[in-house]
């Protein structure tokens, strides 16, 4: 009753925030009653989620078409996914407050939000495919609707444009992955599909649908393309629903097509997901690390973790298919921890890039610099969001990285040569990745938070109002506490996934509380809190000692920089000039990287230039050549002339 | 001497001749690729003893000494002075980077790992871990003669392939002295027949670089 | 009650023994060189001599700069309070696994490359830039060789894997060997020896690590040096107690086993600083864009490892 009340709250306020849209104060407004609806939605799911052995709630009612009625149920599953759901909601809805008045047209997206949102929360409810199709619907038309919210800028069109039809293939295809479930008569609802029996042709063609259908909407490699046009063309705090949120959605999807509707879905289908979801990750962060514009650095940066959940997804349905159902409820743990930690942080990174956005004007990396002392909450705020993406502990992204890397080494008891050979190799793919997302996080907030500023704008920044800065610190506070403390949320997450694969694993059996370490599961434990808390001791040791035994007298002085003395601004590492030695070993052959540095003759007094470029083989390979699609970016170069370069001896 | 320990003790001499072959694919100077060459051949020396002194079998003494002797020694030092001689280019030259190079190593052991399993299933664990490193080590070698333009390199990459060879020879039990003595001869007709050769393609073409032969066989031009 | 003695002993053993191990290897190096070197307890004098000099900050530097001193320090020092040296009977043991140990240091990574980035010049970030190319291929060749021990021996944590060893688990495997190799390179990489970088230089573009704290002085600058001096110490640490485990005590054991266990830590410590020392002297530093090639060859080598263990496993 109160999840239906505060949907139809969400779906009232579209027309209300239409037709009130010139009003002053109605985009404050209105995010202030999406922060409130999302408020009741989380604990609506919380209170599910914590009721002891609560049974799912199922709601008929008799709209949609004549003959059919329309099936809702909310069970564990979606409990955890509008709990994820609405986190990321209240804090972009909380940010939205501060932040609409900013916007260039705020009038064009604030309607569209609690649209968004009401959309979103009504596929996981959804539980007939034609409710879901078209609350899928809502959410695509809405999202692509914020995507345009800033139609005058001509690259925004472009990615509407290719949005749009990235969005009607997802649903083409997941439309026809209905098609082959429907139970007998026509029966669209979940429960009919769930009892119903595939022949192996139709079997096959569902799950392909169903990988490609909601593969698209998260972005996985090679349908990833659209991602990082439409993801930073929205405004700032629907970039981080679309990024943070709307990939878990399609996520949710997947795990609902393969490990609930359908019971038996092959081994085979897990190793083919780890490998997509491995490459995913690599070419995800790959693609981010070389990203001069934050925005669409860190849309890529979304691709990656969508690859990393996706190896926990297939690993589960490997495990389920081999009778492994321990293993499969810690992969699927795995898998939705992940999910959970991407959502916060994701959201949380680009809240702080909409915070620099609003204070510069400026999201490219090459503008900005020095942010630290100027902007020393978002600055604070941004470095717990790096260091939490980068996999670093105690921080949460390492829990779930940890959780997948544990869970991948049970790879080889699934007993097929594929799987034993292919599991080492996934590893590595994955760690490369993290390995590569701490480099590219290092780059993001040591150039355009560290450092001095570059421009004008970055040197005259100033810090955001409370509005925007209270959703950040909550998410960052979560970043910590989920980091610290990853036996409770984990445990939480096995109990609600086990009606998927049919088995509770106690996640600290082995130890006790405070200690990750699944009996059974793998041999090998982990403790969040117990390695917070000697670090920190350690640290306030080093301090005391080293200002005991040492002197504490420090002196401002100019930087030494090996005696250069000049001050010049543009002779500090550029985000370009970082990853320079990375394209070099790394996107030289897969984005066929190259660079032509061109020097005027000695006496001509030109400018000297330097030119990389890089080509994106799967747009090139895949969509210019298939749709004849020329637009987006088939080739990205950058160039610049005349900088002192750093290698002056 | 328990027979694991002496299995075990074969296997890493084998695995040490398998890095030796990553190593070749590894080096960027001609000079390094003849020292890892000996390198390589002196491990396969080693190998030959190790079995040797296990099975009890003296004709493999006289297979050490031939590695030993021909390969790790008399071989490399003639391509030494080859090189010296014709005053070849000594950077090697290859046709697939290095780090792809290597990726495609590893592709092909965990290949060569899955062609020797099925057919070894009824084999101890032991048999079937010195087929997969030797066969790895002939594909590596394959590979180098395939990725690396030089002549030098070639014909290095060959020998590498046919030391995967020996090793398959001594690691299995009861093979007689014949096949061991036959593929050494057989190595050095050849290694005289490639340096008969390079002199001729020297004295033709001016460089080593095989590729220039691909106007000669009619096509280009 | 042990367990807690034990790890505070490690604690002060491992900070204590680190200035040096790394006064050995310099010493060894400069007599192979045909030098004199500096005496053995020279490191512990210039670490206390940084202690008392003022500390030098740019003017454009934030709290990053002075904080990721002592967060890298603390970092290493946590690390390497999980590695056994001369008992695996340690009370945090459970608390980190070898992923977790790769990811500690990968924090003090992050925090010395920022610092590196925060005054805004050239060197600094040219440092930061090489360490985190350094760090891509390293870190995960790194748990390649996890990957492997724990395929060997069923467990991702060290002492589990030293126990195993100890009690002739994994004997002479190839797939072992494999990963020893592929963890010294590894380790090479990361304690910024030669050929990767070289810790005695100050030429501006062969330096990476040096690059990185070029502009910290003082008490900062001390504890950038012990971090590294204390990483040195964890790597060979973990080399040991992976891979040659022997006189490592065990659960229970009586003080005279721990007081051996010491001495083999000490021994092992020894031999494997003294091979350091032969071999940084007898290689030259190699050119940075060779760095792709070495480390991805310890990341192929770690996976190859991996692969190779199911040739010698029965299935």
């Amino acid at each position: 009753m109160v999840i239906a009340a505060a949907l139809g709250a969400l779906l009232a306020l579209f027309p209300l925030a239409a037709i009130f849209s010139r009003r002053p104060g109605v985009h404050a407004a209105v995010h202030a009653a999406c922060l409130l609806a999302c408020l009741t939605l989380l604990a609506a799911g919380l209170a599910h989620l914590s009721a002891p052995g609560g049974a799912d709630q199922t709601l008929i009612l008799p709209i949609g078409l004549p003959w059919m009625s329309a099936h809702f149920r909310l069970d564990s599953l979606s409990a955890l996914f509008v709990v994820l759901i609405n986190l990321g909601g209240a804090a972009a809805s909380a940010y939205g407050i501060g932040y609409a008045s900013h916007l260039p047209s705020p009038k064009r997206a604030t309607p569209f939000v609690p649209l968004f949102l009401f959309g979103m929360n009504m596929v996981l409810l959804s539980d007939d495919a034609f409710v879901f199709l078209v609350s899928w619907e809502f959410m695509s038309l809405a999202s692509w609707a914020l995507v345009l919210a800033d139609y005058t800028r001509a690259e925004n069109r472009r990615a509407g444009a290719v949005y749009i039809v990235m969005a009607v293939f997802g649903t083409f295809c997941l439309l026809s992955c209905f098609g082959t479930m429907v139970g007998p008569e026509g029966d669209y609802s979940f429960a009919a599909m769930r009892a119903h029996p595939l022949a192996p042709t139709a079997a096959f063609l569902c799950v392909l649908l169903a990988v490609a259908g909601t593969g698209s909407k998260a972005g996985m490699v090679p349908l990833h393309a659209w991602l990082p046009l439409a993801h930073p063309a929205a405004p700032s705090h629907v970039s981080a629903l679309m990024s943070g949120v709307m990939t878990k959605v399609a996520l949710y999807a997947m795990i609902r097509i393969l490990l609930d509707l359908r019971a038996g879905v092959p081994w085979q289908w897990g190793a083919a997901l780890m490998v997509l979801g491995a490459v995913t990750a690599v070419l995800g962060i790959l693609y981010a690390v070389l990203e001069d514009d934050l925005k669409t650095l860190l849309a890529y940066s979304t691709v990656e973790n969508v690859g990393v959940a996706l190896i926990g997804i297939g690993l589960a349905v490997a495990f389920r298919d081999n009778g492994e159902a321990r293993l499969a409820t810690v992969a699927l743990v795995a898998a939705l921890y992940h999910m959970f930690n991407h959502s916060i942080f994701k959201s949380l990174l680009f809240l702080g890039t909409g915070a620099v956005l609003s204070a510069t004007g400026e999201r490219r990396l090459s503008a900005l610099g020095g942010l630290l002392n100027r902007m020393p909450w978002t600055g604070a705020l941004m470095l717990i969001g790096a260091a939490s993406i980068s996999a670093l502990p105690p921080f949460n992204g390492f829990v779930s990285e940890w959780l997948t890397f544990q869970i991948l080494l049970k790879g080889p008891s699934v007993p097929h040569w594929a799987m034993k050979f292919e599991a080492p190799v996934v590893g590595a793919l994955l760690a490369l990745a993290a390995a590569l997302a701490a480099a590219c996080f290092v780059r993001v907030f040591g150039v355009a938070f560290l450092g001095r500023p570059r421009t004008a704008e970055a040197a005259a920044a100033t810090e955001v109002g409370w509005w925007m800065r209270a959703p950040m610190l909550v998410l960052g506070g979560l970043c910590v506490i989920l980091g610290a403390v990853p036996v409770s949320l984990s445990q939480a997450l096995s109990v609600a996934l086990a009606p998927l694969t049919g088995a509770t694993v106690v996640m600290s059996a082995d130890l006790g509380w405070p200690w990750l370490s699944p009996a059974g599961a793998f041999r090998g434990s982990y403790s969040g809190t117990v390695l917070a808390l000697a670090g920190l001791a350690l640290f306030g040791i080093t301090i005391l000692l080293v200002h005991r035994f040492g002197t504490t007298r420090t002196r401002r002085a100019p930087a030494w920089d090996c005696g250069h003395a000049e001050d010049i601004v543009n002779a500090q590492y550029s985000g370009q000039s970082f990853s320079e030695p990375l394209a070099r070993v790394f996107a030289s052959t897969i984005f066929g990287a190259s660079e032509t540095v061109e020097m005027p003759e000695p006496g001509d007094m030109g400018t000297a230039t330097h030119t990389a470029r890089k080509t994106d083989p799967i747009w090139v390979g895949l969509y210019q050549s298939m749709v004849g699609w020329s637009i987006g970016s088939p080739i990205m170069s950058t160039s610049c002339s005349s900088c002192r370069c750093a290698a002056i001896c | 001497m328990s027979q694991t320990l002496s299995y075990d003790v074969a296997h890493l001499i084998g695995a040490i001749v398998l890095m030796a072959g990553f190593t070749l694919l590894y080096q960027r100077r001609v000079f390094a690729v003849l020292n890892t060459f000996a390198f390589q051949a002196f491990a396969l020396a080693a190998a030959a003893a190790w079995q040797a002194h296990v099975q009890n079998a003296p004709h493999l003494w006289a297979t050490a000494a031939i590695a030993l002797i021909f390969k790790a020694i008399l071989v490399p030092l003639a391509l030494h002075w080859l090189v010296e001689k014709l005053g070849i280019h000594r950077a090697v030259e290859p046709a697939l980077s290095i780090a792809w190079t290597m990726i495609v190593g590893v592709a092909l052991v965990g290949l060569s790992i899955l062609l020797v399993l099925p057919v070894t299933a009824n084999a101890a664990a032991l048999t079937r871990e010195s087929l997969a490193l030797a066969m790895s080590v002939v594909l590596l070698g394959l590979l180098m003669m395939i990725t690396r333009h030089n002549a030098v390199t070639q014909v290095v990459g060959f020998m590498a392939l046919e030391n995967g060879l020996i090793l398959a020879a001594v690691s299995a039990k009861g093979m007689p002295l014949v096949v061991e003595i036959s593929i050494a001869f057989s190595v050095l007709v050849a290694m005289t027949l490639f340096g008969i050769f390079f002199f001729r393609i020297r004295e033709r073409f001016d460089t080593l670089d095989v590729n220039s032969l691909e106007t000669w066989r009619g096509e280009g031009h | 009650m042990t367990p807690v003695l034990l790890q505070l002993l490690q604690l002060l053993l491992v900070v204590t023994a680190a200035p040096l191990v790394t006064g050995w290897v310099r010493l060894v190096k400069a007599r192979l060189q045909a030098r004199r070197g500096p005496p053995l307890l020279q490191p512990y004098r210039d670490l206390y001599r940084l202690l008392q000099k003022e500390a030098i900050v740019a003017p454009s530097a934030s709290w990053v700069f002075r904080a990721a001193p002592y967060l890298t320090f603390s970092a290493i020092w946590l690390a390497a309070m999980i590695i056994p040296t001369f008992s695996i009977d340690l009370y945090l043991i459970p608390a980190a696994d070898l992923i977790a140990l790769v990811a500690l240091l990968g924090l003090a990574r992050f925090a010395t490359a920022l610092a590196g980035m925060d005054i805004g010049t050239a060197f600094g970030g040219l440092g930061a830039s090489r360490e985190m190319l350094i760090a891509s291929l390293a870190e995960p060749a790194m748990l390649m060789v996890t990957f492997t021990l724990s395929l060997l021996s069923g467990s991702t944590s060290p002492a589990i894997v030293a126990e195993f060893v100890l009690h002739g688990g994994i004997g002479l495997s190839v797939s072992a060997g494999l990963a020893l190799v592929a963890m010294i390179l590894v380790a090479i990489a990361e304690n910024g020896r030669i050929p990767i970088d070289n810790p005695a230089t100050h030429l501006e573009l062969t330096m990476v690590h040096e690059a990185m704290v070029l502009e910290y002085s003082g008490r900062h600058l001390a504890m950038m040096e012990a971090a590294g001096m204390v990483r040195l110490t964890l790597y060979i640490g973990l080399i040991g107690c992976l891979f040659l485990p022997w006189g490592i005590a065990l659960p229970g054991a009586s003080g005279l086993e721990l007081a051996g266990g010491l001495a083999m830590w000490a021994v092992r410590t020894l031999a494997l600083s003294t091979a350091l020392a032969v071999f940084e002297t007898s290689i030259a530093k190699m050119r940075v864009f060779r760095y792709g090639d070495f480390l991805g060859g310890a990341l192929l080598l770690g996976l190859l490892a991996a692969i190779f263990h199911y040739v010698s496993e029965a299935v």
